[in-house]
């Protein structure tokens, strides 16, 4: 085999493997999150479907596969179908850019985990994550549904503004790490995590990421106590399991993206890397799911007051500092 | 600062939350284990008896007049010795709402409610309970009472004779 042909299968089987694993890890997050909610309001959660209720993934996923797929008819056909996609496929084609484990070497040549390395990396990420909010944006336009345009138009506003504030908060993480590439801002980490050096920049990233998965407190686009189910109000089925399941994803991607920027990525003593890296991703994912069992959902007012008078400004102040700092240190 | 109280609030919240994570949760889990309800729950209805055996209802339609859903229903009739009974009696639980109005509302406490939530039924059509499902035994909630021993039955006992009645009142004598 040529080395072209020996890349190009190494390759698809990273992909296979990710897909697998994150479509796994994302239904049971599904599962995961019924089950502490469960525990935080004293219940127990689905514990029916097999040993510990681990096999309810695949009873929701029969279910959905079993119900009407409804379209309104007076909807825009085509982007209906279109917009599940348009969530779930950004969130998963971020995921080939974050690297899960230490290089290993086989066979002689040195195999990256990840599955591609790009060189503008981070700006991958940025670019997806705009791509993403069309399809928060489609789904509410193509259902003629006035709960879900009020839903999308939400979400736009939304994703737009914290979009700003978390390019802003990784900034500082360009700035120390002196490259837009995944793996090195990983191995610039190894010392030290970034999260000590930028505690700001964490801080302002967690809060964007939260408001672009459109999770507790940030969930307006959805609003289950205003607006129905928000933007995916009309969808059915698999296309609505596909939001909410391309939700999940985003939660794992932007996870991995959080411990990839500032904590150290796939670095840890003792264990070995991907166990790291998976624990410090769930640990986000946990960390999210509490949040939603705990927080309220934001005003509109305070949504928009929080990103564009707070967030962003600090971003900027951060980015300042911590240029100056650079500057001075030599 | 509000800034302070805020976040102060959040994570006051978020350890609310984690103290209840970590408590054992209240669910009780129904098929395997059930909880017995207090002797007054409102579930199930039987009709009793009195403590000769006899049937307490006098068929006298006060609670399915007391009843808000109208799913008591039934036929009076009356036997040679001028007692009243139900010649049928029919409770529809697909329709009741155990609001426990009908056993308020019975003179002769022959329907009570008892503590036997369990009455799923796979048909709809099984939920009509007749006389005899609802008829009971016993007398149900109360051991002694004998609404006849009280009222006599019909003209078959003078009046004034029952055990705690009071002779009739000479309504001649109520003068100022
Ligand atoms: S419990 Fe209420 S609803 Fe049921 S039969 Fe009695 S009065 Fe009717
Ligand atoms: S059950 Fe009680 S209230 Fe109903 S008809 Fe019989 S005696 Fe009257």
């Amino acid at each position: 085999m040529t080395p072209d042909l020996i890349l190009i299968a190494v390759t698809a089987a990273k992909i296979a493997i990710v897909l697998f694993a994150i479509l796994t890890l994302a239904a049971y997050l599904v599962f995961a999150e019924r089950r502490v909610l469960g525990w935080i309001q004293d219940r127990k959660g689905p514990n029916r479907v097999g040993p510990f209720g681990l096999l309810q993934p695949l009873a929701d996923l029969i279910k959905l596969l079993t119900k009407e797929d409804f379209r309104p008819p007076a909807g825009d056909k085509w982007l209906f179908y279109l917009a599940p996609a348009m969530a779930a496929i950004p969130a998963i084609m971020t995921f080939a850019i974050i690297p899960f484990g230490a290089p290993v070497t086989l066979f002689g040549t040195e195999i990256a985990m990840q599955v591609i390395d790009l060189n503008v990396g981070l700006l991958l990420f940025m670019a997806l994550s705009s791509i993403a909010v069309y399809g928060v944006a489609l789904g509410g336009w193509a259902s003629n549904s006035k709960y879900a345009l009020l839903g999308s138009i939400r979400g736009l506003a939304q994703l737009i503004s914290y979009e700003l504030s978390m390019g802003l908060s990784l900034v500082p993480i360009i700035m120390l790490a002196r490259s837009l590439k995944l793996s090195e801002i990983v191995n610039a980490q190894s010392g030290c995590w970034f999260i000590v050096y930028q505690p700001l920049a964490f801080l302002i990233f967690l809060i964007s990421i939260l408001a672009e998965c459109k999770r507790i407190p940030f969930d307006l686009p959805e609003a289950e106590g205003e607006l129905v189910a928000g933007f995916h109000t009309e969808y059915s089925g698999m296309r609505f399991g596909l939001f909410f399941v391309g939700e999940y994803i985003n939660i794992i991607v932007l996870g991995g993206l959080a411990t990839t920027f500032f904590l150290g990525g796939w670095h840890g003593p003792v264990l070995p890397p991907v166990v790291w890296f998976t624990m410090k991703t769930l640990s986000f994912a946990f960390f999210f799911i509490w949040l939603r069992g705990t927080a309220p959902r934001l005003r509109y007012d305070q949504l928009m007051q929080l990103g564009w008078k707070v967030l962003t400004p600090l971003a900027l102040v951060n980015i300042l500092v911590t240029a100056w700092w650079l500057v001075l240190k030599g | 600062m509000t800034i302070f109280t805020d976040i102060k609030a959040i994570l006051l919240g978020l350890w609310t939350t984690w103290k209840h994570m970590l408590r054992r949760p209240v669910t009780i889990q129904y098929p395997e284990e059930k909880r017995q309800p207090s002797p007054r729950y409102r579930a199930r209805i039987v009709l009793t008896r009195d403590p000769d055996g006899g049937e307490r209802c006098v068929a006298c339609y006060l609670c399915s007049a007391a009843c808000p859903v109208d799913c008591i229903s039934m036929q009076s009739g009356e036997r040679e010795n001028g007692r009243r009974f139900a010649v049928w009696f029919r409770i529809n639980f697909s329709r009741c709402i155990f609001c426990g109005l009908c056993a308020e509302a019975c003179p002769t406490l022959a329907i009570q409610m008892t503590p036997d939530y369990e009455i799923c039924k796979r048909d709809i059509m099984d939920l009509l309970y007749e006389k005899e499902d609802l008829l009971i035994d016993g007398c149900g909630k109360d051991e002694s009472y004998n609404f006849y021993q009280h009222a006599g039955i019909g003209v078959a006992q003078r009046r004034g004779e029952g055990a705690e009645e009071k002779a009739p009142v000479d309504v001649r004598g109520l003068v100022p």
